[in-house]
């Protein structure tokens, strides 16, 4: 500390030195609980729950290690396959149509449009309503009875059915609905900040070579977004395995554990069914899922920077 | 990059209008049948469909929702839980914040050996599905004595959360100029009249984004609320989800629809007023930098 030493000597330097010493420290200090807090409640307690998964416990937590036990009964549970076939279904479908809609209504509403900041508030709204109101309305939109079906009744095509909430088979595509509405506004966000600070002289060059727009754009804009692209990807897969909220709102799994995701299957075993031992492990390979995902992406991320 | 329209011709300029009003239209209907139900009376609902307008306005739906409606067992409306989502919320935004400002000031201007590892692993929290870590959280809330209270809730959101505020103060302090620092400590400004007298005055925008950002996930949150709080602490979300999958009687859709539409106002009403924030917040947790 080199102004310690233009003050001048005895007591005043011992207070200093004091202040000195905490001037050093208080930095520290100051993120000291928050990283305590962390340290416990995210790295602490996934060990924790490692732990648990090794275990036989059912409705309180016990210290039986039965070994993989928990996670054979997981491969072999048809309700857990079920959670997963879901899993990809929904995470598949809704990446995919969020992910289409969103880069079409981005490049649409990069073509000067009046009102563009009226449109766009109105494309993102659904952000930010909780899924559990998503939900609750689209539940009621599906309603078999009463909802779209009756709508379309009413409006001459009377042959119209729609039972997909209450269809096993087709339930789960319902939940993608409802997804896809209140996520895809968001993907536009995304891809239209990309387009922004797209190089527009780049674009002015290739139409002087005669290419046309769509060309442009298939060929080097959307090239060109491939960050965009990938940390689109990552936050929907993140929301999709995440999933929960959705689920409990529209068919809290049903019908029957049809529409069942590995967090519907974790919440239901861990704290209604009493198999805390079995729920454990479904946490723990959802953790799984996610590394596989950000690892690799962080990966890259890391590797992009230090080209730069 | 957007100077290249002018040479698109007239129908390719009317379908591109078409297709994005269109989209606004599937945005918007959600919410419009939501107001709508909320307005009519059960007969209506189900004589009507769902675009047609309520024959005759009524607000007994929303009465109803707010002081009379069954949230499982308890039929005392949505009223109790709607103020609990606020007494958890208003103090797990406003702790998260303080804490993310400060934790973002260390590690962006007061880095210490190793702190560059900590920012990485807290980012890391940020990505973790909750699930790995609901269990041994409840045992603890348990042996806190805060299991189903608010301050337990609060608590949660707090460690939960304060992962995206550092982030967000991290990176705008980040690109403020270190000299600035240099300069004041030479001065002999110490670390809080340094945060407070040069950092603060400039970081209303980002108070604004991680505000707003916060508010919107607490008050939207259905895990944390669902395992953790039970009966009189349970939030809005909770009481919502209750409320819908309550099966007793009649289903009454025009209340359901004014329950969603009360736990949807007070994150609605801030998107209208302050969406310019909300979007840097989900942009900015998403673009991590």
């Amino acid at each position: 500390m080199e102004h310690t030493q233009r003050r001048p000597a005895g007591v005043a330097r011992a207070s200093s030195g004091l202040m000195d010493g905490l001037q050093r420290w208080l930095p520290k200090l100051v993120v000291a609980p928050t990283f305590l807090l962390v340290g416990i409640g995210i790295y602490g307690y996934m060990l924790w729950t490692g732990v648990l998964s090794f275990t036989n416990s059912s409705f309180l937590p016990s210290y039986n290690f039965v070994g993989l036990e928990q996670y054979a009964k997981l491969m072999e549970s048809e309700r857990w396959i079920v959670a997963s076939w879901n899993l990809a279904i929904f995470g598949g479908l809704f990446i995919g149509i969020c992910l289409l809609i969103g880069v079409v209504l981005a490049i649409f509403l990069d073509q000067r449009i009046r009102q563009e900041g009226a449109i766009r508030t109105i494309y993102l709204y659904p952000m930010a309503l909780s899924m559990i109101v998503t939900g609750t309305v689209w539940r009621w939109i599906l309603n078999p009875r009463l909802g779209l079906e009756k709508l379309m009744h009413d409006w001459g095509w009377t042959s119209f059915s729609f039972d997909w909430l209450v269809n096993s088979d087709f339930a789960i595509y319902t939940i993608v609905m409802a997804a896809v509405w209140q996520a895809s506004g968001f993907v536009m966000a995304l891809f239209l900040a990309g387009l922004r600070g797209v190089d527009s002289s780049i674009i002015r060059a290739a139409r002087v070579d005669g290419a046309s727009l769509p060309v442009i754009y298939w060929k080097i804009i959307l090239p060109s977004l491939r960050p965009v692209f990938f940390s689109s990807v990552m936050v929907l897969a993140h929301i999709a395995i995440k999933s929960f909220d959705l689920v409990m709102a529209m068919t809290a799994g049903g019908p029957g554990y049809s529409t069942d995701l590995p967090a519907v299957f974790m919440y239901a075993h861990t704290f209604t069914r009493g198999q805390m031992g079995l729920g454990s492990a479904s946490a723990m390979l959802m953790l799984g899922a996610i590394l596989a995902l950000l690892v690799p992406y962080l990966y890259s991320e890391l590797r992009e920077k230090r080209h730069d | 990059m957007t100077d290249m329209v002018r040479t698109g011709f007239r129908p390719s300029r009317i379908a591109i209008y078409g297709v994005l009003l269109l989209a606004c239209l599937v945005y918007l209907i959600p919410l419009i049948v939501m107001l709508i139900t909320s307005f009519k009376t059960p007969m209506d609902i189900r004589s009507g469909n769902l675009l047609a307008m309520p024959t005759d306005w009524t607000t007994i739906g929303w009465t109803k929702a707010w002081s009379e409606a069954c949230t499982g067992v308890q039929c005392e409306g949505v009223k109790g839980y709607f103020w609990n989502s606020f007494k958890m919320t208003v103090p797990a935004v406003m702790i998260s914040t303080l804490l993310g400002a400060f934790n973002g000031y260390v590690l962006s201007k007061w880095k210490f050996k190793g702190s560059d590892l900590l920012f990485g692993m807290l980012l890391f929290g940020c990505f973790v599905p909750f699930q790995v870590v609901l269990l041994p959280m409840a045992a603890t809330l348990g042996k806190l004595g805060m299991a189903n209270t608010t301050a337990g809730l609060v608590l949660v959101h707090v460690i939960y959360g304060v992962a995206f505020t550092t982030l967000f103060f991290r990176n705008y302090y980040v690109a403020i100029p270190d000299a600035l620092v240099k300069a004041a400590r030479l001065d002999g400004a110490g670390f809080f009249t340094i945060f407070f007298r040069i950092l603060l005055p400039m970081s209303t925008p980002i108070f604004m984004v991680s505000l707003i950002w916060q508010f919107t996930q607490i008050w939207n949150d259905f895990l944390f609320g669902v395992v953790f709080a039970s009966g009189d602490s349970q939030p809005i979300t909770v009481a919502l989800n209750n409320l819908v999958n309550t099966s007793t009687g009649v289903k009454e859709y025009n209340v359901d629809m004014a329950a969603a539409m009360i736990a949807a106002l007070p994150t609605l009403v801030v998107y209208i007023v302050a969406g310019k924030y909300f979007i840097r917040g989900l942009t900015a947790g998403s673009v991590k930098g």
